[in-house]
């Protein structure tokens, strides 16, 4: 199976910070593959390098089989990009961009024309195509944003957080045509994002912290290193009930919904755990029962093994407040 | 090509959409030309003798020079502004060539300073200098060469620009003293070796030069003219082309390398 993406060991510096850090993976022609991590992860910055935007400091990139630093104009030809800021030219109308677009990437006047058309129709931006970006929503930049990353039919397509700002509809309209895609032309997608659903619906995940690779899988084998479900439990002091619950050797860390319990089989260990706990003098307020999702794996990697040894409430609370917050 | 092509209809469709912009880049010069020509010659009443010519007329081929420039080097800057807006990574990662791309944000600067050169054209037969189609023409030419001049220098600084500081920069370090040290306010002869130095490394004073011996070459006395000129008017545009590419060549090769 031939790579559309491969990366050995790619750097990047900026001043004293090293925001990517030996960043080392492969992507499969037509994967659709999620980059996860938290605010200044590095996504961007990865991202930038992959897309010649950004020169590595070290390591080397190849994008459809081209090196992201001796052959950037080959790679250039091969890869759409949706940028994670605002890059459209809001002076002209929604139509001239897609024209702008479509002109320095040498498309011919004919096809250009059909696809506007088509992609106008399918972000429905058709009504307002004349109207100066100027004039749009968050959300209406958007869709434009990603009509023109497909205009030219790229072999690579790059999305740095693709969704965020778009209704739900919106998200969903634009899943479905990215799948579409997908099946008909075998496109490969590398995108990031900060929606963990989304990424529950990609072939692979990435997650990276700090700058480093924290783990490199499909989102089921992610969520199996979790080792099962996991309970939370609202108790009154939660450092006593913590050490109670370590004690019997169980894996517990302090979450955002009180303690939380990796167990193999949550509903049948609840009673028990309640009946432990209660015994321990923790009157038990609340429980709660969740199977992993990425959200604990990018919790549990991000929050606590990657960063310290001993499990921090607070930060994996802060952290999961800025998660929050970027959704929005 | 197509590259270059749609650099310049991008910044061209702009320039024609902003029509306020034509608009008080028209009313600069007479404002320029009201003041200088005004103010300044109540001064030098009966003291100078400019060949015959009024010195609002003497002034007015150094306002169309700073005209051309003005508009030429905010064209050029807008690099910036894409930079700002995010735009110009859409251009940036894109295949198209970055030499097309620079050449083409050139050709549009190039091409609007022109324009709007031209457009101060009508105020010479407002100041008695009516002009001939042959000096329209060399006029023109002259104008093309100090608009591409312009665009390139601005290409130059503005792909080491970051940030609306840059426009600071440009108008108080740049604008200005290119404008000042172009003889457009007074006669070249006879200065102070320093600043005799400073004209001599102005692209605008070769300009202003060569616009004014077309401009007035029907209205003022020929031994004036002769007298106060820097060089003849065909060595001034060679010098003129010799900072284009002075300017361009760094320029382009400062714009291929940019992040
Ligand atoms: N141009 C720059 N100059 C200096 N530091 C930068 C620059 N761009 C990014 N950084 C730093 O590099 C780190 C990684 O940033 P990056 O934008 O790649 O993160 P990210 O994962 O995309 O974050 P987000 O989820 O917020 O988009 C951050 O610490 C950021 O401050
Ligand atoms: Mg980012």
């Amino acid at each position: 199976m031939s790579h559309s993406i491969e990366a050995h060991g790619l750097s990047r510096n900026y001043g004293g910070l090293r925001a990517v850090d030996g960043l080392s993976l492969s992507v499969q022609a037509g994967e659709l593959f999620a980059l996860l991590g938290p605010n200044g992860g590095g996504k961007t910055t990865t991202l930038g390098m992959l897309t010649t935007l950004l020169r590595p400091s070290a390591g080397t990139a190849r994008v459809a089989g081209y090196d992201v630093a001796a052959q950037p104009h080959e790679v250039r030809r091969c890869i759409g990009v949706v940028f994670q800021g605002p890059s459209l030219d809001e002076q002209l109308t929604a139509r001239e961009n897609l024209d702008f677009h479509a002109r320095i990437y040498n498309l011919p006047r004919a096809v250009f024309r059909q696809r506007s058309d088509e992609l106008l129709a399918l972000v429905e931006l058709a009504e307002r195509q004349h109207e100066p970006v100027r004039n749009f929503s968050g959300g209406m930049r958007r869709r434009l944003e990603l009509a023109r990353g497909l205009m030219h039919q790229p072999q690579v397509l790059f999305l740095d957080e693709p969704t965020v700002g778009l209704d739900p509809q919106t998200r969903r309209a634009m899943w479905d045509y990215l799948h579409t895609l997908r099946q008909q032309s075998g496109v490969t997608i590398f995108l990031t994002t900060h929606y963990l659903e989304e990424a529950e619906g990609c072939d692979r995940v990435a997650i990276l912290d700090s700058g480093t690779l924290a783990a490199l899988d499909t989102p089921a084998a992610l969520k199996a290193t979790l080792g099962g479900d996991v309970l939370h439990f609202r108790v009154a002091d939660v450092q006593a009930a913590e050490q109670l619950l370590h004690a019997e050797g169980l894996a517990v860390r302090r979450g955002p919904e009180g303690l939380a319990v990796e167990v193999g089989d949550g509903p049948q260990r609840i009673p028990e755990l309640v009946a432990a706990l209660e015994r321990g003098g923790h009157a038990v307020q609340a429980v709660n029962l969740r199977r992993p999702s990425l959200e604990d794996v990018f919790i549990k990697l991000t929050g606590r093994a990657i960063r310290t040894e001993a499990p921090d409430a607070a930060e994996a609370l802060v952290r999961r407040g800025r998660m929050g917050r970027s959704r929005r | 090509m197509s590259a270059f092509y749609t650099i310049w209809l991008r910044d061209l469709t702009r320039f024609l959409r902003n029509r306020s912009r034509i608009f008080t880049s028209l009313a600069q010069p007479l404002l320029y030309l009201a003041i200088f020509g005004t103010g300044l010659s109540s001064l030098l009443s009966g003291t100078a003798s400019l060949g015959g010519v009024s010195f609002t007329a003497f002034v007015y081929p150094g306002v169309i020079g700073l005209t051309i420039m003005f508009t030429a080097l905010f064209t050029a800057i807008s690099v910036v502004y894409d930079r700002e807006a995010g735009f110009l990574k859409e251009v940036l990662v894109s295949p198209a060539s970055r030499l097309a791309v620079a050449l083409g944000k050139v050709a549009s600067g190039a091409t609007i300073a022109l324009l709007q050169g031209l457009l101060t054209l009508p105020l010479a037969w407002l100041l008695g200098l009516p002009l001939t189609l042959g000096q329209v023409v060399q006029l023109a030419g002259i104008m093309a060469v100090l608009a591409a001049a312009c665009t390139a220098l601005g290409l130059l600084v503005s792909t080491r620009l970051r940030g609306i500081e840059g426009y600071n920069v440009i108008i108080n370090f740049l604008m200005m003293p290119l404008f000042l040290l172009s003889g457009a306010l007074f006669p070249l002869a006879g200065l102070p070796l320093w600043m005799d130095v400073l004209v001599r490394i102005n692209p605008m004073a070769y300009a202003t030069d060569a616009l004014r011996q077309v401009a007035l070459a029907g209205a003022a006395q020929p031994g004036f003219l002769a007298a106060s000129r820097l060089h003849p008017v065909a060595v001034d545009v060679l010098v003129l082309l010799g900072f284009f590419v002075l300017f361009l060549v760094p320029a382009v090769r400062a714009f291929s390398k940019q992040e």
